[in-house]
């Protein structure tokens, strides 16, 4: 059966869809810092008119943007990652006493299964936590008719509300409707109200109290909320269930009566009670933590949960019908097999290579960070010793050296890239200066936030719509600090670089290092062709200095017995390296290594 | 939920799966489907394996393939065939592109490329029509279209119109591009029938 093509529909990610919500609740600004899977939020959203986006240096920041929008009286809107919600905890948490005027949106995008994470975070638990309604979409259609909604929430209940959505939700693409751009009711305007703005002890004891009776008001909502739906089906089993893991159910047990949440918090209890009392068996389908089934449980309510549903990773269809009702999977399935990984990589011509390159050949400890460069971890430069957080890795360096005196000199190195060190770097630079930190520091200044797609940041000279923007001078701001010996290198010339690494590292002093060269995949650089390095095949002699380095133009090819001598090499060659020019970017760092005049540029004229 | 039509798309990042998945998609919507699409960004995308995977049907629910559930895989790379198995069942069709791209154990001659890769496929009753995409962009002058040839090779077996596509690949790719991508799809529609 196929049905009637529904007029006026488009077919949009989950990210593309909220940002559609957005524009038509209304908002009028918005803020936040690039983090997978949220990045194309705040992308799509800067393309409609009427709404003022940009980049924050970090999350914080973006939220406290957005809290000063809404005191102004205009719609406003955060968007971040589960880990960036951590760092805007703070402001967070305040908000929830203080409310706004304007409606003040948070979203927070979570990754299941850690796709491009270093950790895997419940921020529902945040919803508890800060004492927020929170909302949950299970596809795109619903993400932006609940963004929608958020905006409402937060008028009628005076506080910000969580939008929560993950991976499944941000880059999945599905049918959505468009509607129309709302005119917001609140006023814009400079008003002062310190009994709620101005949350000094005196205050935060009254608004305390509000707290309370806003989330006793807003567990009514919940109750008769059109998005806490039963789907009435076969009593036997029950599932509450909502976000994408409801699509999930909805596949594996399409016959059963499900309790969808929308609204992940606060739970609307009589429907829980009413919900569980009718079916035989009850089911908590969520993924990650056992948020709900916590509290059902609470309630005195027996259900399954994390008992039978794995807490770690993604949910699909296949994991709900094994953890449940394994009768129902497909019949046999086949294993993997084994065969050579295919890890992702740095790319031909980042010039985070040539600098990972020579870190790997010196006896350091190489404290990480979180961007492209954690990439420097995987062979066969296997160059980095420790990745926790945003900005972790000047303070790390600091603590191990306060930790080992003086049998830690000359041995660490931090590693950072020019957005995360604006993010949350900076200040763990102050610590390092202030209490006496003998270190280096090399910043990674690829001029963009690469990992997530290339977005500008507060060093890149340009904002979110790409016009010119003043650009944080990194050498001066590092001297500024305090530090005393900055020097700015190009990675891509190999051996120079390696010369001033290797005195910075030696200096009996804190250095910061300054590794200055575009990312390769900057729109402006992309279509910069014609390649002009190749390589002489007959100069090669096999020493596997430019294989080393790891980039993935350049293979070898090994020779077959008595093949070397055959083609007129030494006997003892066991192969040479060529170069794929349709992969090269053109940087040329092997070729600053080649001693053999094996990887040349090519002379244009011939 | 036997009426929901599920494809894997495989391949290395940076190979157009991207615009490939989101040609076929548009096509299926147009042919009145309801279609969802999944779909991973961030460090995932950086030369590494990659997957997109699109679901079509009357009303599709979930946005990813169960394993065992793919009913075509179309895969931009041999090795990138056979990595995602779990996914085919007996009677799957895999339309495989014939390229192969190196992965960094091999490039650095830490590991053999495997030999008669796809076999491992045949031998579990999966269906493997190969396409030499990588051929047929180059004769179309441009490399980059071995994406479009792989759509047109895929388009075989989906119930889309051939004009239909063709009219979305005029849409979607840059005009001084568009003779070298329509020779590509059209020979690729050839190789698709294997």
């Amino acid at each position: 059966m196929i049905p009637e093509k529904q007029a006026e529909t488009v077919w949009m990610s989950g990210n593309e869809a909220i940002a559609l919500g957005a524009y038509e609740a209304g908002v009028k600004v918005a803020s936040g810092y690039p983090g997978t899977p949220s990045t194309e939020i705040m992308e799509h959203l800067s393309e409609y008119d009427g709404v003022y986006t940009e980049w924050a240096p970090n999350e914080k920041v973006g939220l406290e943007v957005a809290i000063g929008a809404s005191f102004g009286g205009v719609r406003a809107m955060a968007t971040m990652k589960h880990v960036g919600l951590n760092v805007a905890a703070d402001p967070l948490f305040t908000a929830a006493y203080t409310g706004g005027r304007g409606g003040l949106v948070v979203l927070t995008a979570d990754d299941p299964d850690m796709h491009s994470s270093q950790n895997e975070q419940d921020s529902r638990n945040y919803a508890f936590a800060a004492k927020l309604p929170m909302l949950e979409p299970a596809d795109p259609a619903e993400a932006k008719e609940f963004i929608k909604e958020a905006f409402e929430l937060s008028e009628e209940l005076d506080c910000p509300v969580l939008v929560r959505i993950t991976t499944r939700i941000a880059h999945v693409k599905a049918v959505v409707t468009p509607g129309e751009r709302l005119q917001p009711m609140v006023a814009p305007g400079l008003e002062k109200h310190p009994e709620k703005f101005v949350m000094l002890p005196a205050m935060a004891r009254r608004r305390r109290l509000y707290v309370e009776e806003r989330m006793t008001r807003c567990r009514q909502i919940a109750e008769d909320s059109g998005n806490n739906v039963i789907e009435s089906g076969d009593a036997q089993r029950g599932f509450i269930t909502g976000g994408v893991s409801y699509l999930y159910v909805k596949e594996a047990f399409p016959e059963a009566s499900i309790l969808k949440l929308g609204m992940v918090w606060p739970l609307p209890e009589q429907k829980i009670r009413e919900f569980a009392g009718s079916v035989d068996e009850l089911y908590v389908v969520e993924e990650l933590d056992p948020f709900w089934e916590i509290h059902v449980k609470a309630m005195g309510i027996s259900c399954h949960g994390k008992d039978v549903i794995p807490a770690i990773g993604e949910l699909n269809t296949g994991v709900v019908k094994q953890s449940i009702d394994p009768a129902r999977l497909r019949g046999e399935s086949f294993s993997p097999e084994e065969l050579p990984p295919r890890p992702p990589n740095m790319c031909p011509g980042c010039p985070h290579r040539g600098v990972f390159f020579t870190l790997s050949r010196l006896d350091v400890f190489i404290s990480g960070d979180i961007g492209c460069y954690t990439l420097g971890f995987l062979p066969p430069l296997n160059a980095l010793d420790s990745t926790v957080c945003m900005g972790a890795s000047v303070p790390i360096a600091h603590g191990l050296e306060k930790a080992l005196g003086a049998d830690s000199n000359r041995k660490i190195v931090a590693v950072i890239g020019d957005s995360t060190f604006v993010h949350s770097g900076i200040t763990g630079l102050i610590n390092s200066v202030y209490n006496g930190s003998k270190g280096t520091l090399i910043i990674l200044d690829n001029g963009t936030t690469a990992m997530t797609g290339q977005q500008p940041n507060p060093a890149s000279g340009a904002l979110i719509s790409g016009e010119p923007a003043q650009s944080i001078d990194l050498e001066a701001l590092c001297k500024a600090l305090g530090v005393r010996h900055v020097s700015v290198i190009n990675p891509h010339e190999v051996p120079e670089s390696r010369k001033i690494i290797r005195a910075e590292i030696e200096r009996d002093e804190l250095s910061v290092i300054i590794s200055q060269a575009p990312c390769v995949l900057l729109p402006e650089l992309k279509y910069q062709k014609p390649i002009t390095y190749f390589t002489n095949i007959d100069n090669c002699v096999g020493c596997t200095s430019c294989i080393r380095i790891g980039c993935p133009a350049i293979s070898w090819t090994p020779f077959a017995k008595g093949e070397a001598e055959a083609r007129g090499y030494k006997k003892s060659q066991k192969g040479y390296s060529q170069i794929d020019e349709v992969l090269c970017n053109d940087c040329g760092q092997c070729a600053s290594l080649c001693k053999f005049g094996a990887i040349t540029p090519r002379d244009i004229n011939s | 939920m036997s009426e929901t039509t599920n494809i894997l798309f495989s391949g290395v990042g940076g190979q157009g799966i991207l615009l490939a998945s989101e040609l076929t998609a548009t096509a299926l919507l147009a042919a009145g489907f309801d279609v969802k699409k999944s779909e991973v960004h961030g460090m995932a995308q950086r030369g590494g394996s990659v997957t997109a995977q699109l679901r079509y049907g009357s009303r599709v629910y979930s946005p990813l393939i169960e394993p065992g559930g793919a009913d075509i895989q179309m895969a931009f790379e041999m090795l990138e065939a056979v990595r995602y198995l779990p996914y085919l069942h007996a009677g799957s069709t895999v339309l495989v592109n014939t390229q192969r791209i190196l992965p960094p154990s091999v490039a650095t001659g830490r590991a053999d490329y495997p030999e008669q890769v796809l076999d491992r496929l045949r031998q579990r009753n999966i269906k493997v029509i190969e396409v030499d995409a990588f051929a047929i962009a180059k004769q179309s002058g441009e490399v980059r279209t071995a994406n479009v040839a792989l759509v047109g090779a895929l388009s075989v077996h989906l119930p889309v119109e051939e004009k239909m596509l063709e009219a979305l690949i005029e849409e979607r790719v840059p005009p001084r591009f568009y003779e070298q991508n329509l020779f590509s799809f059209r020979a690729g529609r050839q190789a698709g029938n294997g």
